[in-house]
């Protein structure tokens, strides 16, 4: 088949691999029909992520038809499924709990070495997501081979588009997840940091979760009018200082709770994040990390703080003493999807939630590593790439 | 002058050199410095200790096994993978035992490897039954020998961690999960 091959920093290629196949009982073979790259993507591509292999097949958000069933799955040839970038066995402990980003079970035991020394406790599986994280290959890709197919895949009923249902495997329930996250009172003002795709569904859940005012924070023009559709007031912080923004529009009080979905490759030439940069480059595993500095900074006393954003190592100058003084509290974490997935499908069939306004590209496979290179170059109108492995190469 | 210390984890050290150990371990993982041969399973007690007693299961989460013949109630024959293709048998007793608790055996006089080992299953409440392993390997050649068993990653303590695990994904999912994508790649991995 073919696949989006990882090969080093900004380097992916579409090359021909072998097909999956069914290895374990729970498994099942996916056809993809629709696969998006994601901003977690541009971390791997930009090499900020230990633990990669060359050869390494990319992709967490992807859907297709099943068209091959271990015999312990629990699925049928031919049924459309969005499959959930965690991979979860649903019978350990944390998968009892709803903490399916937790389990136990999902990462192969040789690579939990690894997060074992790292984080002390090793992490679960994720798709085309590194060797932390389990070295499994992603959905970027004609095929994939999904483990525990009877508890991650949801089935998509008749009638709905691929791109209605897509982010259901990633970043609508991340978005959902964040600002759950936040524990949203009515008549609390939220802020949010970043208007990618994460933010952007963070923005949509904050006022489905009952929030009165929602800041939307970036600096593409285009990315803060999509937030502004959804009823948000924006902030672009090339223009003003968000910090002097945030307490001009709350009155001096800071946004109850703040939800940071810009991650460790936040922009702009702020004096901490040059240092972070020149610290990353030097290997001290330094996360680049001024957005959730400025978040915990303008958070009111007792406020919340949501972190949907990704890091992986550690942090110098974070704001501890402001953290402690203000009595914040902090959740973060990869998220549970298979927790999300059936209430968002049906708010998506009742019609509360849209995703494809998201959508800005859509592009054949073999057209990929075109599609990385526009998506890391020109985040303002790249919003979201989705590969359809069916699509055609677009002509030069 | 004594040096200070703290007991952060290696990787935040304040010294520098502990803290290029602690990247060092992260990014070219030897392994033999974890500890953990303790595993919580979220199953019955019972059921752990009689999928262990009956040794012919072993091999099924025990990557560097190829094959256990029951000899009777209490006397097995082990066969192990060992470097460059070869295999390593030997005989093996239980010593002791105490039903749904713990197993002892050892490896019968004259073995190639002397070994012996131990599991010990406890209840932990709603989350099932803590296991432990104990495996202690006497390589041949002494030094030579153990060399060879770090180089192809048949360190016991290594092994022992990545066999609890298995242990732990098998009862607990059915399933030992693995990342390879073709049957083919699998079978590598085990080599
Ligand atoms: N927790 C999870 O399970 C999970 C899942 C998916 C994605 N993520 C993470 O969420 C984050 C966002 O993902 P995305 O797909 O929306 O990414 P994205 O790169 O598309 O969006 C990030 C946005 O942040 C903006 N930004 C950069 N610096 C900023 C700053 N200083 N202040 C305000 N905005 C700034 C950028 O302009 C961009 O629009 C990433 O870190 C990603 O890895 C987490
Ligand atoms: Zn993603
Ligand atoms: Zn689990």
């Amino acid at each position: 088949m073919r696949a989006l091959t990882w090969h080093g920093k900004h380097d992916v290629r579409v090359d021909t691999v072998e097909d999956p196949e069914i290895l374990n009982p729970r498994d099942a073979i996916i056809r993809i029909t629709s696969t998006a790259i994601c901003g977690s993507d541009l971390h791997l591509y930009d090499g900020y992520i230990p633990t990669m292999q060359a050869g390494d097949i990319l992709g967490h958000e992807f859907m297709g038809e099943v068209v091959e069933t271990g015999p312990k799955s629990t699925l049928l040839k031919g049924q459309r499924v969005v499959v959930p970038f965690t991979i979860a066995c649903g019978s350990c402990y944390h998968c009892g709990k709803h903490q399916y980003s937790a389990c136990d079970n999902g990462n192969p035991a040789d690579n939990q070495d690894i997060g074992q020394e790292m984080y002390g406790q090793p992490m679960s599986g994720l798709f085309g997501y590194s060797h932390l994280t389990g070295g499994y290959a992603g959905g970027q890709a004609e095929y994939v081979r999904v483990p525990f197919s009877d508890v991650g895949p949801i089935v998509v009923p008749d009638g709905l588009d691929d791109d209605e249902v897509l982010f259901l495997s990633d970043i609508l329930p991340t978005g959902w997840q964040a600002a759950e996250n936040a524990d949203i009172e009515p008549g609390d003002t939220v802020a949010v940091w970043g208007c990618g795709p994460v933010g952007l569904f963070a923005v949509q859940s904050a006022f489905l979760m009952g929030a009165h005012r929602v800041i939307a924070i970036d600096h593409f023009p285009h990315r803060l009018e999509l937030a502004k559709k959804f009823g948000a007031e924006t902030i672009n912080f090339e223009e003003s200082k968000t910090y002097e923004a945030l307490m001009e529009m709350t009155g001096g009080i800071g946004p109850d709770a703040v939800i940071d979905a810009v991650g460790l490759e936040a922009h702009g030439f702020f004096v901490d994040n040059v240092v972070d940069q020149i610290k990353a480059s030097l290997f001290l595993g330094t996360d680049r990390t001024h957005s959730i500095r400025q978040a915990i900074h303008a958070c009111r006393k007792g406020g919340r703080v949501s972190m949907p954003a990704v890091y992986g190592g550690f942090v110098d100058k974070f704001p501890l003493g402001a953290f402690m003084e203000k009595g914040l509290t902090l959740k973060t974490g990869q998220t549970s999807v298979q927790h999300y997935m059936p209430a968002l499908l049906n708010a998506i069939l009742e019609g509360k939630i849209d995703t494809t306004f998201l959508i800005s590209h859509r592009m054949g496979l073999e057209d990929a590593p075109k599609g990385y290179k526009m998506f890391h170059d020109n985040q303002n109108e790249v919003t979201k790439i989705v590969l359809k492995p069916g699509l055609p190469v677009a002509a030069q | 002058m004594t040096m200070a210390t703290d007991d952060a984890p290696p990787t935040t050290s304040k010294l520098k050199e502990e803290r290029a150990n602690g990247i060092a371990a992260v990014t070219q993982s030897k392994g033999d410095d974890l500890i953990g041969r303790s595993v919580t399973i979220n199953r019955p007690r019972d059921e752990l200790f009689a999928y262990w007693r009956d040794f012919s299961n072993l091999p099924s989460f025990m990557d560097n096994v190829e094959r256990i013949d029951i000899l009777s109630d209490t006397t097995s024959h082990w066969v192990m993978k060992a470097p460059a293709g070869r295999t390593v048998e030997w005989d093996a007793t239980i010593t002791e035992e105490k039903a749904g608790e713990w197993i002892a055996w050892t490896s019968a006089e004259g073995a190639d490897v002397p070994n012996s080992g131990r599991i010990e299953f406890r209840d932990a409440g709603a989350r099932g039954t803590i296991v432990t392993a104990t495996i202690a390997y006497d390589p041949p050649a002494g030094v030579v020998g153990k060399v060879i068993a770090k180089l192809f990653q048949r360190e016991p303590a290594i092994q022992a961690r990545r066999d609890l695990r298995r242990f732990k994904q098998l009862m607990e999912t059915g399933e030992v999960a693995t990342a390879a994508w073709t049957q083919k790649q699998r079978d590598e991995e085990k080599v």
